[in-house]
């Protein structure tokens, strides 16, 4: 009975699984496949990486991409950190305002969101471009790396923080050696958590952005009349890959995690 | 030191301020003003002429079906992968996350190629024998696509709260008595609620408001609530008539809050 049990289960979560990376599977063939259309198998070819070598628009909107990620993702850990240590020193009716309005992306729908900043932006007279996309990355980015955060500051013990004091440590030293490598993780975790959303948006992305600029997902979705092209695929796949051996590569360093953990 | 702390808070607090308070404000501004910026409830009550309700109704329905999908399917996965407390998580977490990585929108038109008349399945169905099923541009393929995006944030906060539970608990029913179905309706699920509130929201939100999945796997020929307001915004350009509805899409978000949050307090 148990081993029944237990087969059916194995069963579950391997459907679930190949429900989940089956479109992925799908777009990792397509990448492969020479014929253009995406319904015909005309062949193995490696044309398509080849080609996105030189294909600019594509590569101009990755550069793009991933700079937003990545400095929105940044400058996000830095306002939410701050943010978290300001709220830890709050009171509670204060820090639940906070927390509120800190939601509030997260709760919202991505358009609502998107079409709000557009309007902000518009009134403000900014020009449409990097710069409005970066400001409204930052902001839904902000969340993820607030919720990763405060709950590592709830744990603080602050007695280590007024210990370095007494002994003679300046509050921002007390701050830069005690606090900060505690907070680490969490912040780490935001940040990838913040990156991981921004690389994937394309809602608020669509409704922030002028023309011609692109990211990814923008550039995809002005392609979907014409048909996506393949080169598409392959960068897809490319990423995939790069970002699933960098995993597996971190899962089976566990020593050096254990030991990190004994060091805690 | 206390003073100073609070100073900190400056730049988080003025952020927030111009970057999500002031946006909505604005959004709330159009919605009951007209172009002459006199003040109007016409954009709002726009919801009630028959396209848009019908629009609406349509995506309340769907978001509706695929956030109860999402729970059948991830609640038995949640429990599953809870019992394995071997793997701490970390490693389940990143299955659900990796396939961010690869893009929402090419992800969504990977099911096109599975779903259409000539697609994967259909070619897989004709190879057994069995006759070739319609998919692509019907309601169905919207909904799966919406539990195919959104699956994750429904597995992650059931795994989270879930993992959480203390076996203890459950042996001490068992011990006292309960057997399996009754430690779960009354020491599980109880347990679980905060998970589900958050799994649902999550998984309703962005089902209820998407205009990209319905674009992709409906063709032109489903138009969900958010298609109507994305269209508003980038081709007829009636702002005031977008953000009105935009204003009747949060009173949605809203109602599901507090509703949830009602739920909440029954169960605990």
């Amino acid at each position: 009975m148990p081993k029944t049990a237990d087969f059916t289960k194995k069963i579950y979560v391997a459907l679930i699984f190949i429900f989940l990376y089956a479109p992925i599977a799908t777009l990792i063939v397509l990448s492969f496949n020479a014929s253009k259309t995406r319904a015909k198998w005309g062949g193995f070819t490696m044309q398509w990486y080849v080609s996105l070598m030189q294909d600019e628009t594509i590569l101009d909107a990755l550069g793009t991409t991933l700079l937003i990620a990545l400095l929105s993702a940044f400058i996000a850990a830095i306002i939410g950190t701050v943010a978290c240590i300001a709220m830890s020193g709050m009171k509670k009716k204060t820090r639940a305002v906070f927390m509120g309005v800190t939601n509030i992306p997260m709760l919202n729908a991505d358009i609502v969101t998107g079409i709000s900043l557009m309007l902000l932006f518009i009134s403000l007279g900014l020009r449409f471009g990097f710069g409005t996309i970066l400001l409204s990355h930052i902001t839904f980015n902000i969340p993820y790396v607030i919720l990763s955060v405060y709950p590592r500051m709830k744990q603080l013990n602050p007695s280590v923080y007024e210990a370095a004091l007494d002994l003679g440590a300046s509050p921002l030293t007390a701050f830069f050696r005690v606090t900060l490598p505690d907070l680490m993780p969490g912040i780490l975790s935001g940040f990838l958590m913040a990156f991981t959303m921004s690389l994937d948006d394309f809602i608020i992305t669509h409704f922030t952005k002028g023309s011609g600029i692109n990211t990814l997902s923008t550039k995809i979705y002005t392609e979907l009349r014409k048909g996506i092209k393949p080169e598409m695929y392959a960068l897809s796949t490319i990423i995939f890959v790069t970002v699933l051996v960098l995993l597996i590569l971190v899962n089976i360093t566990p020593d050096k995690a254990s030991k990190e953990k004994k060091n805690l | 030191m206390k003073s100073k702390k609070h100073l900190l808070a400056a730049p988080y607090a003025a952020w927030a301020v111009i970057f999500i308070v002031v946006p909505l404000c604005m959004i709330l501004y159009y919605g009951i003003t007209d172009k002459q910026g006199a003040f109007t409830a016409e954009n709002i009550l726009a919801i009630a002429s028959p396209g848009h309700a019908r629009a609406l109704w349509r995506s309340v329905l769907l978001s509706f079906v695929s956030t109860v999908i999402c729970f059948l399917l991830a609640y038995p996965l949640a429990m599953i992968l809870a019992a394995k407390k071997e793997n701490n998580g970390s490693f389940i977490i990143l299955i659900f996350i990796l396939p961010m990585w690869m893009n929402f929108l090419l992800r969504t038109l990977a099911w096109q190629t599975l779903l259409e008349k000539t697609g994967v399945i259909n070619s897989v169905l004709a190879f057994l024998g069995l006759p070739a099923m319609h998919m692509i541009n019907t309601s169905s393929a919207i909904v799966l696509g919406m539990v195919y995006n959104f699956l994750p944030f429904m597995v992650l906060p059931l795994y989270n709260a879930l993992s959480k539970i203390d076996d203890n608990v459950i042996h001490a029913a068992k011990d006292l008595g309960a057997n399996k179905i009754q430690s779960f309706l009354h020491i599980i699920l109880p347990l679980s609620v905060p998970g589900i509130i958050s799994g649902v929201t999550m998984v309703f939100v962005p089902a209820l408001t998407t205009f990209v999945i319905s674009t992709l796997l409906g063709g032109s020929k489903v138009l969900l609530i958010g298609n109507v307001i994305e269209q508003e915004f980038t081709q007829a350009s009636n702002w005031h008539l977008g953000s009105g509805l935009s204003i009747v899409l949060m009173i949605f978000i809203l109602l599901n809050m507090v509703v949830t949050a009602l739920f909440e307090k029954e169960e605990t």
